[in-house]
């Protein structure tokens, strides 16, 4: 060992050998035996962890030794907490569970096994799973680093009701996105709705369109940062052309405003995850139900929202556990059903897909059989690589996309911004795409 | 002879003490030097600490010349001008009034005014953003009830017709909202502190003052300000640093998700996203010391300006 890393680990250690001594006893520590039984440690995050604990009965069935603990953490709380376990490699669970939204940095991380080698060999399940979510746990040089548990087939939900008072129709909204709009400006007019709920939905879903298996969102195979673009330039466009018409509400997901929006029946649509329907039917809406429909994205486009995935850290303790658990997770057809069932989550293991429950009209949607359709979805949605740097560019693009709406700020010059700074802050890193 | 054995006694103290000391050590020195450390480096914590590369002063020189660090210095100056000024001119006078005039329910009413000192944060965030809700906010439906008073009607109509503001969620009125929220927060400390200043000024100066004729302006312009300039110096450096760190009150109530989020952002939450959502966690902390940097020279102009005529003050009031 060299002697910078011995003072790393040295400075590192410190604080956390004193942390110990205050807090540690009262922290989860990594999977350990204990009395004869050893302990698998799950590390998650709502409402994923649900799905966890109801497979808990199955996994004692097939494990009676090897006792299942779900550490769950706030959503933010976790990825910060796995982030620092990843940094010290200490309190590193036996399996991490991770969002779409964090799989890019973290497989980049090098934290993690690669399972397509033996013994977990997931190259042999490859087929099983929805493709591009298979691309999404990819790490480099072909590595398999994380499996996926649920996806988020992209929909457009309508409230059918605010659209046959403006006398509108479900191809009105879907057509294109010009007819979109137009529909807007109409639903506005008769029934004083918003289109939907933030203009920079319409940006981040227009931004997806036309993108092939292979292509990345933001950055090339090469690395090259793509923000510039005709793509960004049209998702621009489209979405300054809705706040200018008046048609979004302004409410970011996942605010107060936003879920009063839809309590109280003032944003129309939401382009979103197939999930979305949960959430609505259990908290943000549950009066409206029967009022909701699905469609698919409008201008064609086929996209994702969302994503869980499972992986084992190098440094895990119970390896070929966390493997059984995964698999159990993302393999196993009635694991993946009992997860649609209990929280709406869509399948990404295609047998689970084939299930009769796919079929059920959902009482939400109007008796609609959407999930039909969301699996239809799911099978055209372009494998996308992922970048540790999406996450940034995602930032970076988001504050300039404001500066077009609020400071009229010219697009193509917002767009160069952009680009200048995500390769500015990309380039420097070790590891970066450019 | 014998070797001579420690002395218990002796040892005790330093055994006492150690735990502070240990403690400190760990939580307060240790992640000092390490982000000194961590600032000559780029490393990002998800990929171990094997990736740390040695890059000098670089990161230094990349924070200073990054755009999104020019804005949120602006908006950290911002800040410390449009909310921490006023704290001081609203806080002073109002002690004065306070503690000349106020008798009866004195303590309930200081109370009243330092309570949203002490309130969490998630209240505060829980409370705000229901009250600047564009849609369902408290204000918007006071401005849109206001249309129906006669005269103050006609004005405010015409605003409505606009759109009612969107306090959280338009960069026109985000910078305000919360200045806004960090005065009604802290108002009541400098409050506090002028009172508690003021009650240990000599009476029989007022006294004295009123027989020779001076009314309450000339008492507080000649007697009350000359001698509140220690705690002035003192209560102006607090918010010198506060709003240098000004983090928590942007951070609650403009949603990071939010493009609009970078009109509020300062830059304790530049180096937050750097570190925790970029993972450029050298960057982060060369920032960390930019900023101390800033304060420390801020605090020494402060000092310049205000530090030595207070010290005369003060060693004159003695």
């Amino acid at each position: 060992m060299n002697p910078h890393r011995k003072l790393r680990r040295a400075l590192v250690l410190t604080p956390l050998l004193g942390a110990g001594l205050g807090a540690g006893l009262s922290r989860p520590g990594p999977a350990r035996a204990g009395t004869g039984n050893a302990t698998l440690q799950v590390a998650s995050f709502p409402d994923l962890d649900r799905a966890a604990r109801a497979a808990g009965a199955r996994w004692r069935e097939r494990h009676p030794q090897i006792e299942l603990k779900i550490v769950s953490r706030q959503y933010a709380d976790h990825h910060l907490a796995m982030t620092t376990a990843l940094a010290t490699g200490s309190g590193l669970p036996d399996v991490m569970a991770i969002d779409l939204r964090f799989i890019g940095k973290f497989v980049a991380s090098g934290g993690f096994v690669d399972l397509n080698e033996a013994p977990y060999e997931a190259g042999r399940l490859r087929d099983q799973f929805v493709r591009y979510a298979m691309r999404q746990g990819e790490g480099p040089r072909g590595t398999q680093l994380a499996l996926p548990a649920d996806i988020g087939p992209g929909t457009l939900l309508y409230r059918q009701d605010l659209l046959a008072r403006a006398g509108l129709v479900e191809a009105d909204l879907t057509r294109d996105w010009a007819a979109y709009l137009e529909a807007g400006r109409r639903l506005k007019a008769s029934t004083g709705t918003y289109l939907m709920a933030d203009a920079a939905d319409l940006r981040d879903i227009a931004l997806r369109q036309g993108l092939q298996d292979g292509e990345g969102l933001y950055f090339d195979a090469a690395g090259r940062v793509l923000v510039e673009s005709e793509r960004f330039a049209r998702a621009f466009e489209l979405g300054r052309s809705a706040r200018q018409a008046g048609l979004d509400a302004r409410a970011v997901a996942w605010s107060n405003d936003w879920a009063a929006g839809f309590k109280q029946g003032r944003i129309a649509t939401q382009m979103m995850g197939a999930w979305l329907v949960g959430h609505l039917k259990n908290w943000l809406a549950p009066d409206t139900a029967g009022l909701w429909r699905s469609a698919p994205l409008p201008g064609g486009v086929q996209a994702a929202y969302g994503g869980s995935f499972y992986a084992i850290p190098k440094k895990a303790q119970h390896k070929a556990a966390a493997w059984d658990f995964i698999r159990l997770m993302s393999a196993d057809r009635e694991v993946q059903l009992d997860s649609l069932r209990v929280l709406d989550s869509f399948p990404a293991l295609l047998s689970a897909q084939q299930d009769a429950l796919m079929e059920e009209p959902l009482a939400f949607l109007g008796g609609q059989r959407a999930r039909l359709m969301w699996r239809e979805t799911a099978a055209r949605v372009p494998a996308i690589p992922v970048s540790r740097f999406d996450a940034l560019a995602t930032d970076i693009v988001r504050d300039e996309f404001e500066k077009v709406l609020t400071r009229a700020k010219p697009i193509p010059q917002a767009l160069r911004d952009a680009r200048s700074l995500i390769e500015r802050r990309a380039r420097r890193r070790p590891g970066s795409p450019a | 002879m014998k070797p001579r054995r420690p002395d218990r006694r002796a040892l005790a103290p330093y055994l006492f003490i150690a735990p502070f000391f240990l403690l400190f050590a760990v939580f307060g020195l240790f992640p000092l030097l390490f982000s000194i450390y961590l600032s000559l480096h780029q490393w990002n914590p998800a990929e171990g600490l094997h990736t740390m590369q040695w890059v000098g002063v670089e990161n230094y020189l990349f924070a200073l010349s990054d755009p999104w660090f020019h804005d949120s210095l602006y908006n950290t100056l911002w800040f410390a001008l449009v909310a921490g000024v006023p704290q001081h001119l609203v806080a002073l006078p109002l002690a004065f009034f306070i503690h000349q005039r106020v008798r009866r329910g004195r303590n309930l009413l200081v109370g009243a005014y330092f309570v949203p000192y002490i309130t969490s944060s998630v209240a505060i965030a829980l409370i705000f953003s229901t009250l600047y809700s564009r849609d369902y906010g408290l204000i918007n439906a006071a401005l849109a009830e206001a249309t129906r008073i006669p005269f103050l009607g006609s004005p405010l109509a015409a605003l409505q017709a606009a759109g009612l503001p969107d306090w959280l969620g338009d960069a026109e009125f985000t910078k305000p909202a919360v200045a806004f929220v960090i005065f009604w927060r802290f108002l009541g400390w400098n409050l506090v502190l002028y009172l508690s200043a003021l009650q240990v000024i000599d009476k029989d100066l007022y006294e004295a003052a009123t027989l020779d004729g001076a009314g309450s302006w000339q008492q507080f312009r000649h007697i009350t300000l000359p001698l509140l300039k220690p705690m002035m110096f003192f209560a102006v450096t607090l918010t010198i640093i506060g709003s240098l760190q000004l983090f928590e009150e942007p951070f609650i109530l403009v949603d990071l998700e939010k493009g609009v989020s970078q009109s509020v952002m300062t830059s304790a939450i530049f180096m937050y996203r750097l570190a925790f959502s970029d993972g450029d966690f050298g960057t982060a902390s060369a920032l960390s010391w930019i900023l101390f940097f800033i304060i420390a020279a801020l605090t020494w102009l402060n000092a310049r300006l205000f530090g030595r005529e207070a010290q005369g003050n003060q060693h004159a009031a003695r």
